[in-house]
């Protein structure tokens, strides 16, 4: 929704973000060690302590790393005494931004520390994502992500809304991006490789990689003390489709459509997209349903293909488009994240800096 | 610094679920050979069936029979099946739009190779030929040119016992590290010693460590040896003898102190009749031969510690 719509309620912002290098495998570090010098970092650029932090909430899943309740032991790395107002979402990042968002609004803090974080060398994610699927008649069958994914590469195929070179030069793009971003994983010239499942090639899906991000939220006057330029979020909305894969029409994200629609996205125009399309072939899908042309510059970042740390990867679209109205490198920003198979969640936020 | 330990890290479970009235004759029509639907407020038969209106979230139940013939809407090859995948060799994922259905049913495809497979090919299913009621009664589809598959007449209503509920096994594999901290912790107690990190904000040793000060939250890495004795700060009686376990009942579960150490592991008390177990107790570790950490702890005999020197570690 955006920020008119619930009714007279403060400005939010986003004042710093932070993230770790995305790495194939952190053996050497337990969740809370990869955590930490986030957590520091985010902190220091706004001269926050944890104690001046008004709520924090965190997004993460024990899935990944096999780890009963890990969430909590990452706490140890906010350093949660005097004791604090803390929750958690088993989501990504973007989805506790969103709860933190809320709280802000209704006045009960004035900031905010979003964290996320997902270590995924543990597990193989192909198999782990399968278990968020229909137990009943889904679950049973093992599909792993990659080939939900590839049931709509192809759907996408088949509907003439890109082709297999058309998808090559997606994740192609992404990497030759990302040689700007120290923190990316994948970055330059990488082989478009063999079929992981057709029509999906390794260059069509996202690295698996350990990762973690924070922003810190500040309302109002807050917000100005802690950023010259703070990120203000004009709206934000997240949308769900059925579950059922065999129900949805995998060409379309009318999910994100209206969470766009909600969050104001489509009354003015974005210069800066960041969007969390793990698969070249999802990007395809974003950009039809968010009506994005060639004029609005897409994951600068090199995006998900070229870093994907899971529970934190849509965090990083939000700290990624409000780093660039931070350093004035846009002026009004749409950064959106997705959970579940073949973008069965999306959340859009649109972020703006103020005229410089 | 001692290497970071690495091990297999299995989490397995049978989870139980209970089926709903549609799910259960649905199940149950597989185990039949015969597939239902369910019809949604738009008039869509959805197959597999739902309680629920996907659009309009209104409860329905209104059951249709549909065919076991359909046509392929979408698919991707997979090459290289995975553990627990339906079929051993190479197949196709797809969505099947089942005669009489309006939506897409995922499953599996056997066919010789992808230039085999094509979206609006027809299909049918391959029956298992042990059904027990789960969606893998369907063995997986096959090509299949000819008329329509025949319905059945079904009303919902099956001989013999209604499926009401499935087994569903889940097995996923990690190799577990626990870091650099826990590794330490983990490589001095083979030499029968405990180590913990001191936090270089707040002075306090945390065993076992874990890299972090929870309180400061700042990192930890100045390594401390503690104990090996200690003191009893708080305890349990068990009564309940665990499975597989051959420790007699009842007995006593404690939080014990380690000496220079602001953290209370736990530990079981040995040595001493339960009953006499007290907070202020004396402890020190007893290792049995061969083992990674020690077996329980038993007093040392000194006198009790005062309340005032572990009050602070309750
Ligand atoms: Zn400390």
């Amino acid at each position: 929704m955006t920020r008119e719509e619930s009714s007279g309620v403060r400005d939010v912002a986003v004042v710093a973000f932070a993230q770790t290098d995305v790495l194939r495998t952190t053996d050497e570090l337990s969740e809370v060690e990869m955590l930490m010098p986030v957590l520091h970092s985010v902190l220091d650029r706004t001269g926050l302590k944890t104690a001046d932090i008004g709520f924090t909430c965190s997004g993460s899943s024990d899935y990944l790393a096999g780890r009963a309740f890990s969430f909590t032991l990452a706490l140890d790395g906010v350093g949660a005494w005097p004791p604090i107002a803390e929750s958690h979402v088993e989501m990504d990042g973007a989805w506790a931004l969103y709860e933190a968002w809320t709280k802000l609004l209704t006045g009960d803090a004035d900031t905010a520390l979003v964290y996320a974080y997902g270590k995924s060398s543990p597990g193989s994610v192909r198999d782990v994502l399968t278990r968020q699927l229909d137990p009943y008649y889904v679950a049973p069958l093992w599909p792993d992500s990659v080939a939900l994914a590839a049931l709509q590469a192809r759907a996408l195929i088949d509907a003439g809304d890109t082709d297999e070179p058309a998808l090559a030069a997606i994740g192609a793009r992404s990497r030759r991006v990302a040689t700007l971003n120290s923190r990316a994983q994948l970055r330059g010239s990488v082989p478009q490789g063999e079929y992981v499942v057709r029509p999906l090639r390794t260059g069509d899906c996202p690295p698996v990689g350990d990762g973690a991000a924070a922003v810190i939220l500040a309302a109002g006057e807050r917000a100005r003390e802690l950023c010259s330029r703070p990120a203000w979020i004009r709206g934000i909305d997240h949308r769900i489709e059925a579950h059922a894969l065999g129900v949805r029409d995998l060409t379309d994200s009318p999910s994100t459509r209206l969470a766009a629609q909600k969050a104001g996205v489509f009354e003015r125009p974005v210069d800066t997209a960041e969007l969390h399309a793990p698969f070249s072939s999802q990007e395809v899908v974003l950009r039809k349903a968010l009506r994005l042309d060639d004029s609005v510059r897409v994951n600068l970042s090199g995006g998900p293909l070229a870093a994907n740390p899971m529970m934190a990867a849509g965090l990083v679209r939000i700290g990624e488009a409000a780093a660039r109205i931070h350093r004035g490198e846009s002026d009004r920003a749409l950064a959106h994240a997705t959970s579940g198979p073949c973008l069965q969640q999306n959340l859009v936020a649109v972020l703006e800096g103020e005229p410089r | 610094m001692p290497e970071v330990l690495k091990a297999p890290l299995v989490v397995e479970f049978p989870f139980t679920r209970s089926l709903g009235p549609v799910q259960s004759a649905f199940l149950t029509g597989l185990r039949e050979q015969v597939v239902l639907g369910v019809r949604a407020g738009d008039g869509r038969v959805l197959v597999p069936p739902v309680e629920y209106d996907p659009v309009t979230a209104e409860e329905i139940r209104d059951l249709v029979e549909v065919a076991a013939t359909g046509t392929v809407t979408t698919w991707a090859w997979n090459h290289a099946p995975r553990r627990g995948q339906p079929l051993a060799g190479p197949f196709a994922w797809v969505l099947v739009r089942l005669d009489g259905a309006g939506t897409g049913l995922l499953h599996v495809l056997d066919a010789p190779g992808p230039d085999a497979v094509h979206t609006g090919m027809r299909v049918r299913i391959r029956w298992a030929e042990e059904r027990t009621g789960a969606i893998t009664d369907i063995a997986c589809f096959e090509p299949y040119d000819g008329v329509p598959g025949q319905l059945t007449g079904s009303n919902g209503e099956f001989e013999g016992e209604r499926v009401t509920g499935i087994v569903a096994p889940a097995r996923l594999d990690y190799t577990y590290s626990p870091g650099r901290a826990q590794s330490a912790y983990i490589a001095a107690l083979s030499t029968q010693r405990t180590v913990g990190e001191r936090c270089p904000s707040c002075r306090k040793v945390y065993v076992p460590p874990r890299g972090a000060c929870p309180t400061c939250g700042v990192p930890t890495a100045e390594q401390i040896e503690v104990g090996p004795r200690g003191t009893v700060t708080t305890f349990c009686i068990v009564n309940i003898k665990a499975r597989n376990l051959d420790i007699e009942v009842p007995y006593v579960y404690a939080h014990i102190a380690l000496d220079g150490a602001d953290l209370a592991l736990h530990g079981r008390i040995g040595g001493i009749p339960y009953d006499q177990v007290r907070m202020g107790l004396r402890v020190e570790p007893v290792w049995t031969e061969g083992a990674r950490y020690p077996d329980h702890y038993r007093p040392t005999g000194e006198p009790d510690a005062d309340y005032d020197a572990y009050k602070e570690l309750l």
